[in-house]
């Protein structure tokens, strides 16, 4: 097999939605047995891109070629038919079925009355993970797995398949060092079968180690294509963003003061009733960030919502300013000074169908100035509403658009506005900069720096390990609802955090 | 696959503590109110299958649509015209076969008609349901004539030879109408199409995630279109079931919130057909009490609360079981593929 | 501006498809169609007595409307109406005659107040079972509606029965009772304040934009410190409360007493109001009146050109279809313009 034939070729491909122009007359070949990484930032159009190849979305115009031959990708199936598989951002497993039905499904194995022959199934996908050497259990449900083993059942489902270009969209954003690592020699064992790889991701350190070529997309366009060897993380990081950009946060060493947030041995269970936060404690001191590491799912969107008073604690206590909240609404708890930057920005930051002056007060719209006597007092809202527009640069035709149409980083803008506008002592912050443009992951960091040195409170949460590194002053690493280790920011290491986010050890 | 079968055995009796104990509770009550007579339990135990078939059929086309991820809030009204189109079909054709397949297509055109909306129009699916529901009782009272009859009768019992003379069960079991044997064989069959065929499998994906369902090549739009319309179809059995064998006329308003009440034993039985059936049961069991309080002499003159208990069970149960069992993942979204 | 205009035109355009599609039912049902019409205005709008009917006809669906409306406001989908409404005739019916000897400035309120509460209590249940237990609305309140029928039916002939064969309460004391200006009912003047009010409420109050959060996302609502359980409670009484004052205008400004089999069917053309106005509390009036025409004219109709008054079903039936699925919506504006009513997000959790 000649390494220099074309496995993919796609040519001036376009795609626009609404007025925004997801790809513009982008071109992208990928040579078989390579690894070709897809770079840019949030937003460059590479998801788009490969949606557009694996039949998700429709190209407005261009031309993709399989093995030289023009093809028609109007649906999955046909980029499935055409031996193109993908592992998607968001994993695409049915989550109450099992690893094996999750990877036959659309094509099992089955009888002539088309009942499926469920042994037959499990034993290909054994034989599969045995060829692969990914290891996974065929009848476990794929809820109750862990993310990377999930990760592994989307390859193999897509190998099932007898996929020979295989799209990888983000797939180590979720995942923890040692989980990428292992990942990225699975790629390479797959490129060295022969398999075509499309790898997407904004981590300049993965590109250079695994990558055979870079194509580098900024604003829906191709920006340029270039090799590990012949450049570096700087120069990726230029042509990515488009002007030289600074890694690092820079920030003054913290002077922490009073403990704010104390948690003591605190139990939660999550909605399907297990234990997800399991007899933690921790203490966030004023003038502080605290950072909790972990891979997502061990039970920090319960922690969150239980000190934000949105879940129940089932045992342990929780002080806020000496208060205990345990028994305390959502609104008594952020009218104690709680500022809360919610996770899911779009589900539970904004009441998208409101203005973006109504979401500007959406804490505190029921008080003085924009409440009198129960109504609504709008010249006070809409003056506030200006003034918070302009000091936060948040971008909006108007303060009566629907804040459902503005950009990722200006909603987050919005709620930053709202959440920092707001006296308070304590600032808890979920996935603040998830899926927005580098200017607004800048912003927001910033903010969350400045907000320290005020002297707040501050407790982070992040399944991105860089910004819990370049922001904490001191971290806690959270493995099934218990902090392993809790350290200052500097005596912690990417690799020791890592370890301990993926087998809940401290120990080599 | 435990290689301890007796573990496997105590496992099951605790998993199904609740039924069981349940049922050994109605029996007993059974038995007691009907003063141990067995021909009054025979009538009872009849009396709640009977009542249970439309229930079941109900709660059956309800799972079909929720586990591809469409809310049929229109069974209610579905039934209702079923049992309409299939009495005029049957009293003019004079054909009681002609007069049930006529109830199925009814229910499957309804069937079309709330995916179309839900589906394909991407309308909100509970709003559709309703509009159903109010189409159908403004159609059936408007389109129905009084005086209609069915020619040849109603739907008569089929007696399965020897079993039939079995006491207490052969009556209750082997000595039924049509529509009700049907049932009792449609159920065990949905219950293995669905957890044992492509169709099953694909359509519990479309239901719980249907993108994930979408890349590798499953049709949601299509597998939703299919599975609501045969739930319009099974809708429609209910329907004839209730004009052509139960009754043997049409009345206005005639499904008297069944429909509904077949949602709570969708949602009790778990989208799972084995325990639709069971919860059809218990309801069934509900309105057949009524004939267990003649039997005592209970509020026989207040009959306005022996009425009301097919409803005030149905809310109990909701309010006991919505929350605990878990629905489809993404029923009430419409599914759009950009 | 443009897109408020073609937000206007979806249910006129409605309403003539349906009038149009009725006419051809009529027509292939024997009858003309014109004349069918011709009398359905005689009987509804032709001079002050038919007009008079009319609005007494659209005073319970003008607050059946709002009902549904106002629980639309929170994404609730208040189908026990009729329920709600039955409740509120039968206690103002008992309190307009068990209670003598009042001026009516105190018996007339306090009837329709003591209505209005017994429905608010019985539609705050199917709200404290959703928030609860997680049990859809839509399902309890109509087995609420089942519920309700039977139990005033007890009521209404065991504990509040007038002497007789006939099933039903005693006439309302005259001070109980609500006035006709001419032909024209006062009750319905009564009902066109109420929207007025509920407008306002839901348009300038903080409790107003509570409600709307909730109904467009309950849980950026809760996150925001609304206490959501509280909002799915107090709307659903107020749904209540707004259904059953329908049915104690009704009981006493119309039908004096009440009896079972009192406007069956209500809670169901609330609805149709209710979205033939897009959920907004003022285009429930105008809405309610078209219904209201219809009614008042039906039985001219079958009077006049032999077409069975069920044919008004019918119409409704297709107006509903029109304005709630989004058949004409789909038409005019592209999805991302409609901002369209939802109200299945709840539906199965908790």
């Amino acid at each position: 097999m000649s390494l220099n034939t074309l496995a993919l070729e796609a040519t001036g491909i376009s795609k626009t939605f609404g007025s925004v122009k997801a790809n513009d007359q982008v071109n992208l070949e990928v040579k078989k047995g390579r690894i070709h990484a897809l770079l840019g930032e949030n937003g460059a159009g590479k998801s788009t891109l490969v949606n557009i190849l694996f039949g998700l979305y429709k190209a407005d115009s261009g031309i993709v070629k399989v093995d030289g031959e023009p093809v028609d990708l109007g649906r999955p199936k046909d980029a499935i038919d055409r031996g193109i598989g993908m592992v998607h951002q968001h994993f695409q497993l049915v989550p109450v079925l099992t690893v094996a039905e999750n990877i036959v499904l659309g094509n099992e194995p089955s009888n002539k009355a088309n009942v499926i022959d469920i042994e037959n199934a499990k034993e290909k996908v054994r034989e599969l993970a045995e060829k692969y050497q990914l290891d996974v259990d065929t009848e476990a449900i794929v809820e109750d797995l862990p993310v990377g083993t999930q990760q592994r059942v989307e390859i193999l489902r897509s190998l099932y398949r007898e996929a020979d270009i295989l799209i990888l969209d983000e797939p180590t954003a979720v995942l923890t060092p040692q989980e990428t690592d292992h990942l990225l020699q699975v790629l390479k064992k797959l490129a060295s079968q022969g398999v075509a790889i499309i790898f997407i991701t904004h981590k300049l350190r993965e590109v250079l180690e695994v990558a055979d070529e870079v194509t580098v997309m900024r604003n829906g366009q191709v920006v340029g294509s270039t090799t590990p060897a012949e450049t570096d993380e700087s120069g990726l990081a230029e042509m990515m963003v488009g002007r030289s950009v600074v890694l690092r946060v820079s920030k003054e060493t913290a002077s922490p003061d009073a403990t704010i947030l104390e948690v003591i041995n605190l139990c939660v269970q999550d909605d399907r009733e297990l234990m997800a936060v399991n007899d933690l404690s921790l203490k966030v001191r004023s003038g502080e960030i605290f950072g909790i590491a972990g891979v997502e799912g061990n039970g920090q969107r319960e922690l969150v919502e239980t000190i934000t008073g949105l879940r129940t604690a089932d045992t342990g206590e929780i002080l806020i300013g000496g208060t205990s909240i345990t028994e305390f609404s959502p609104r008594q708890i952020s009218e104690l000074g709680v500022a809360h930057i919610p996770e899911d920005r779009e589900k539970h930051g904004l009441i998208g169908a409101h203005s973006v002056a109504d979401n500007l007060i959406l804490n505190r719209y029921y008080e003085s100035p924009f409440s009198n006597r129960g109504i609504r007092q709008q010249k006070a809202i809409a003056h506030y509403a200006k003034e918070m527009v302009e000091k936060f640069d948040i971008r909006t035709p108007s303060i009566e658009t629907p804040s459902s149409s503005l950009s990722g980083g200006n909603k987050q803008k919005a709620i930053a506005a709202r959440e920092f506008s707001h006296n308070a002592q304590l600032l808890v912050a979920s996935q603040p900069t998830r899926g927005i443009d580098v200017g607004s992951i800048e912003f927001v960091h910033q903010q969350l720096i400045n907000q320290r040195d005020q002297g707040l409170a501050v407790l982070l949460v992040s399944a991105e390990l860089d910004e819990i590194l370049s922001l904490s002053d001191r971290i806690g690493v959270i493995y099934r609802g218990q902090l392993i280790v809790t350290a200052n920011a500097t005596d912690l290491d990417r690799n020791r955090i890592g370890r301990i986010m993926t087998t809940g050890s401290d120990s080599n | 696959m435990s290689a301890n079968p007796s573990k496997n055995i105590k496992q099951f009796f605790f998993s199904k503590r609740w039924w069981i104990l349940t049922t050994v509770l109605l029996v007993f009550f059974t038995l007691w109110t009907s003063e141990f007579q067995q021909a009054n339990t025979t009538s009872v135990l009849v009396s709640t299958l009977r009542h249970s078939t439309p229930l079941v059929l109900g709660a059956m086309c309800g799972l079909l649509c929720e586990r591809s991820g469409v809310i049929n809030i229109g069974i209610e009204g579905q039934m209702l015209m079923s049992a309409w189109g299939g009495f005029m079909v049957a009293s003019t054709s004079g054909s009681l076969l002609l007069g049930v397949f006529a109830g199925i297509g009814i229910g499957m055109m309804m069937g079309a008609v709330l995916a179309g909306i839900s589906v394909g129009l991407r309308g909100d699916q509970i709003i559709a349901g309703t509009v159903i529901n109010i189409a159908a009782l403004g159609i059936t009272s408007f389109f129905f004539s009084l005086g209609r009859t069915l020619p040849s009768g109603k739907a008569q019992v089929i007696k399965l030879g020897p079993l039939a003379d079995i006491p207490v069960a052969g009556r209750v079991l082997f000595s039924n109408k049509p529509i009700t044997f049907l049932t009792l064989l449609m159920i065990p069959t949905l219950w293995f199409l669905l957890f044992r065929t492509k169709w099953g499998l694909r359509t519990r994906a479309v239901g719980e995630h249907p993108s994930a369902a979408e890349t590798v090549g499953i049709s949601v739009i299509g597998m939703r279109y299919l599975n609501v319309i045969m739930g319009g179809g099974i809708a429609g059995l209910a329907g004839a079931y209730l004009s052509l064998e139960a009754v043997g006329s049409f009345e206005r308003v005639m499904t008297n919130g069944k429909g509904f009440v077949a949602l709570a034993v969708m949602i009790f039985g778990r989208w799972n057909p084995v325990g639709a059936w069971g919860a059809a049961l218990l309801f069934g069991y509900a309105s057949a009490i009524q004939t267990q309080f003649q039997f005592r002499d209970w509020l026989t003159d207040d009959p306005q609360f022996i009425g009301i208990i097919p409803f005030v069970v149905t809310i109990v149960v909701l309010a006991g079981f919505v929350g605990r069992a878990r629905p489809p993942a993404s029923i009430g979204q419409p599914y759009s593929r950009e | 501006m443009m897109n408020n205009f073609r937000l206007f035109l979806i249910p006129v355009l409605a309403v003539a498809l349906a009038i149009a599609t009725g006419a051809v039912i009529i027509a292939l049902s024997g009858s003309s169609p014109v004349d069918a019409y011709k009398a359905l205005i005689d009987g509804s709008l032709s001079d002050s007595k038919s007009i008079g009917r009319t609005l007494e006809k659209a005073t319970p669906l003008v607050m059946g409307g709002l009902a549904v409306a106002f629980a639309f406001k929170a994404g609730l989908f208040n189908i026990g109406g009729q329920g709600q409404l039955v409740f509120g005739a039968l206690i103002a019916g008992a309190v307009g005659y068990g209670i003598t000897g009042l001026p009516w400035i105190i018996h007339t309120p306090l009837a329709l107040l003591a209505g209005a509460v017994a429905g608010a209590m019985w539609g705050a249940i199917p709200g404290i079972l959703k928030a609860s237990r997680g049990a859809h609305e839509v399902i309890t309140t109509i087995m609420l509606n089942f519920v309700a029928l039977n139990m005033t039916d007890w009521l209404a002939s065991k504990v509040w029965r007038e002497e007789g064969v006939i099933v039903r309460t005693p006439h309302i004391e005259s001070s109980a009772e609500i006035p006709r200006w001419g032909e024209l009912p006062a009750g319905f003047f009564l009902a066109v304040v109420v929207a007025f009010l509920c407008w306002y409420l839901l348009r300038s109050t903080t409790f107003g934009f509570e409600i709307k959060s909730v109904g467009l996302n309950p849980n950026a609502a809760s996150y925001a410190g609304i206490s959501v359980k509280k909002i799915v409670i107090m709307t659903m009484a107020i749904s209540g409360l707004l259904a059953a004052l329908g049915g104690a205008i009704e009981t006493q400004g119309v039908v004096g007493r009440y009896e079972p089999g009192f406007n069956a069917g209500l809670g169901f053309e609330g609805i149709t109001i209710a979205l033939l106005a897009r959920t907004h509390p003022l285009a429930v009036i105008p809405a309610a009146v078209l219904i209201g025409a219809m009614e008042a004219g039906g039985s001219m109709m079958q009077f006049k050109a032999d077409v069975s008054p069920e044919i008004t079903d019918i119409i409704q039936a297709l107006i509903l279809i029109f304005v709630a699925t989004p058949i004409l919506v789909r038409w005019f504006l592209s999805q991302k313009e409609t901002n369209e009513l939802s109200v299945s997000t709840t539906w199965g959790s908790s």
